[in-house]
């Protein structure tokens, strides 16, 4: 594995919520994002990987473990936090709420600088970021508001925003999901051609397992607060070995189907892990009794972290290398 | 037996700047216990269309056209026969509409409303079993009903929303973009919900999305809308898998098969924008972003023309059928 830009360990991420609840929304995490790597952070509503991604952009104070930035742990301080935040970037689901619909784009993209007091060109700097982002040329973007673009060239303008500050790392977070079908590729092959001519980091958090397959080198599948299966994205998406892969891989339309795994029970809740394997509950395979020699151990045996090695591993008493620390 | 036939219907908007013809001239069936799928991105037209069928347009709009519900003519129905129309004949189930529940109120009553409004005679026991039988048909425990919404996860309230749907055992329901906002494995179970109420009850259903995949995993037919028109029509499989029109190939090809290396490292998009409505460029109105697009597309007229066994496409170079 390349050189680590930013990594969790053993991260853990609490909120106290009603009476003497604790939700436990991230739960024991390694992940590592490698220089000019993309990864696809997968997986449901609810699951934590907002949480997760907001956590690694020092948004949210881990309550164990920690956060890797160039291989030094990440301070908690004020001036390190902001040095943090320029060098790692989130673009947003919703582009039009991302904007506000009363600063011209030029504003909208200069307003980084501005925040972290840059000494440069400041013209020279949006010109740049609005054409790295595709808005050729982008004089003519200036003085345009939100609602004179199209939903791909606003989120172009917001990407122009993550950029102008020149960061190592952009967390995506469902970069793509509220665009048109026809403008959706076309900011995915933005992302890759950044982390071409830019060496950018990407972490894409997403539920659309497509969106990995387009432009993830590697994935990491999360459920309750961990991640239950990563690798490269070829093998994990071909040969899922986690039960939980195979059923959201099963969902995805598409017409010569495998019969839908589809998961039943109740929605998983952060402020009660199951015991055991915290999929078992719902795991299809303890269910159709594939599971049950190690039955036993799903119900009451907690699993280890997975570890971010590289390979393809899975956190799974029957299929998977249980090898974490 | 068709259930929904439009046939030739245009829909105009007046505005400041002038008309804005946002639909023009599409024609569609919908057979009993089946589905059309009608796919495009925002600005082409699909929810317009859909507006027509119960009248649900505002007045700046203007329809011309026949809208056939169950052979009876939607656009000169009297009022009074049109209410006893909505719910009854035909009912929809809007984007986001999980947020059109009243949160003060049990889902239960808000299922019965519709209920109680067509049907004066019914008593209070036998609609409060209708819902629950309602409820159970979209794969919901009958205890549900007592719940406020905020007690429900968003796909528990769209499959409440499909319950009030089929409350006064429609002929025809419209879903648009029905599980566009919820996650994968929810977005089966509300796709699996659908296609058994078709099957089982014999319904038709118009279903809009802007993912190709989806529609053409939950519907038999496939329309695919761009600025106003329909430019591609057929069986489903067929037009996901070998589209006759650029522009659907373009749709189909956004959403990736997974496993298919020409996807990988590959996201397949369209250069520029849909245009806007009522600003479709001359000739065929996809021509500008289309990859093969040659000189005679922009001077051209095109309309929909038959391509195959059951399917039609607009593209001037989509393969040739003797009529």
């Amino acid at each position: 594995m390349t050189e680590s830009v930013l990594e969790a360990r053993n991260l853990e991420v609490t909120f106290r919520g009603r009476g003497n609840q604790t939700a436990r929304a991230v739960d024991g995490v390694d992940l590592s994002l490698g220089r000019g790597e993309i990864v696809a952070l997968v997986g449901e509503s609810g699951c934590g990987k907002t949480t997760l991604s907001r956590a690694l952009l020092g948004l949210e104070r881990p309550s164990g473990g920690e956060i890797l930035v160039d291989g030094q742990p990440l301070e908690y301080s004020a001036g390190a936090l902001k040095k943090h935040r320029r060098s790692a970037q989130l673009v947003l689901q919703d582009p039009t709420g991302a904007l506000n619909p009363r600063r011209s784009v030029y504003e909208a993209v200069a307003e980084g600088l501005r925040v972290h007091r840059f000494d440069g060109d400041e013209r020279a700097a949006v010109a740049d970021a609005l054409s790295r982002a595709g808005l050729r040329p982008p004089e003519r973007f200036f003085l345009r508001y939100p609602h004179e673009l199209s939903g791909g060239q606003r989120q172009r303008v917001v990407i122009a925003g993550a950029l102008v500050l020149q960061p190592q790392v952009i967390i995506a977070d469902e970069p793509v999901s509220s665009l048109d079908a026809s403008v959706r590729g076309e900011i995915l092959a933005l992302l890759l051609s950044l982390r071409e001519s830019l060496g950018l980091s990407l972490l894409v958090v997403t539920h659309d397992l497509g969106v990995a397959w387009n432009i993830a080198d590697r994935i990491a599948v999360m459920y309750l607060g961990r991640i239950v299966e990563q690798g490269p994205t070829e093998e994990v998406l071909s040969a899922p070995k986690h039960p939980y892969t195979r059923a959201l891989l099963s969902v995805v339309p598409e017409i010569d189907h495998v019969d839908p795994i589809v998961l039943t029970g109740e929605p998983p809740d952060p402020t009660a892990i199951p015991s055991g394997c915290r999929f078992h509950p719902r795991c299809p395979a303890l269910r159709d009794g594939e599971a049950q020699a190690v039955a036993e151990d799903c119900r009451s045996k907690d699993l280890p972290v997975l570890s971010d090695a590289d390979g393809h591993e899975a956190a799974c008493w029957l299929t998977g290398t249980p090898a974490g620390h | 037996m068709a259930v929904l036939e439009l046939d030739d219907v245009s829909v105009t908007y007046r505005s400041a700047a002038g008309p804005v013809p946002a639909v023009r001239g599409v024609s569609l069936t919908v057979d009993t216990g089946s589905s059309l799928g009608l796919a495009g991105e925002s600005g082409s037209g699909k929810t317009t269309v859909t507006s027509t069928v119960l009248r649900l347009l505002p007045k700046s709009a203007t329809v011309t056209g026949q809208v056939l519900l169950d052979g009876e003519d939607v656009l000169t129905m009297r009022w009074g026969r049109l209410r006893a129309v909505r719910w009854a004949t035909a009912s929809v189930v809007f984007q986001g509409a999980m947020h059109a529940l009243n949160p003060v109120q049990r889902v239960g009553h808000q299922i019965a409303e519709p209920i109680r409004l067509h049907e004066k005679s019914v008593s209070e026991p036998t609609a409060r079993a209708r819902v629950g039988d309602l409820l159970e048909q979209v794969g919901l425990p009958s205890r549900v009903a007592q719940s406020y919404p905020h007690q429900l996860s968003g796909g528990q309230k769209q499959r409440v929303m499909i319950a009030m749907a089929l409350a006064c055992g429609p002929r025809l329901i419209v879903a648009d973009e029905p599980t566009t906002a919820l996650d994968v494995m929810v977005q089966q179970q509300v796709l699996e919900v659908l296609a058994e109420r078709v099957r089982d009850l014999g319904l038709a259903m118009v279903f809009i999305s802007h993912d190709l995949s989806v529609l053409a995993s939950a519907c038999d037919d496939l329309a695919v809308m761009y600025a106003g028109q329909v430019v591609e029509q057929g069986p489903s499989d067929q037009v996901f898998e070998n589209a006759h029109h650029p522009y659907s190939r373009a749709l189909g090809d956004a959403f990736p098969r997974i496993g298919d290396m020409r996807f990988r490292y590959s996201p397949s998009g369209l250069p520029g924008d849909p245009p806007f409505p009522g600003e479709a460029p001359s000739g065929c109105p996809f021509h500008p972003r289309c990859p093969q697009a040659r000189e005679v597309c922009s001077t051209t007229e095109v309309q929909l023309r038959p391509s195959g066994e059951r399917r039609w496409s607009s593209c001037l170079f989509a393969p040739e059928v003797g009529t």
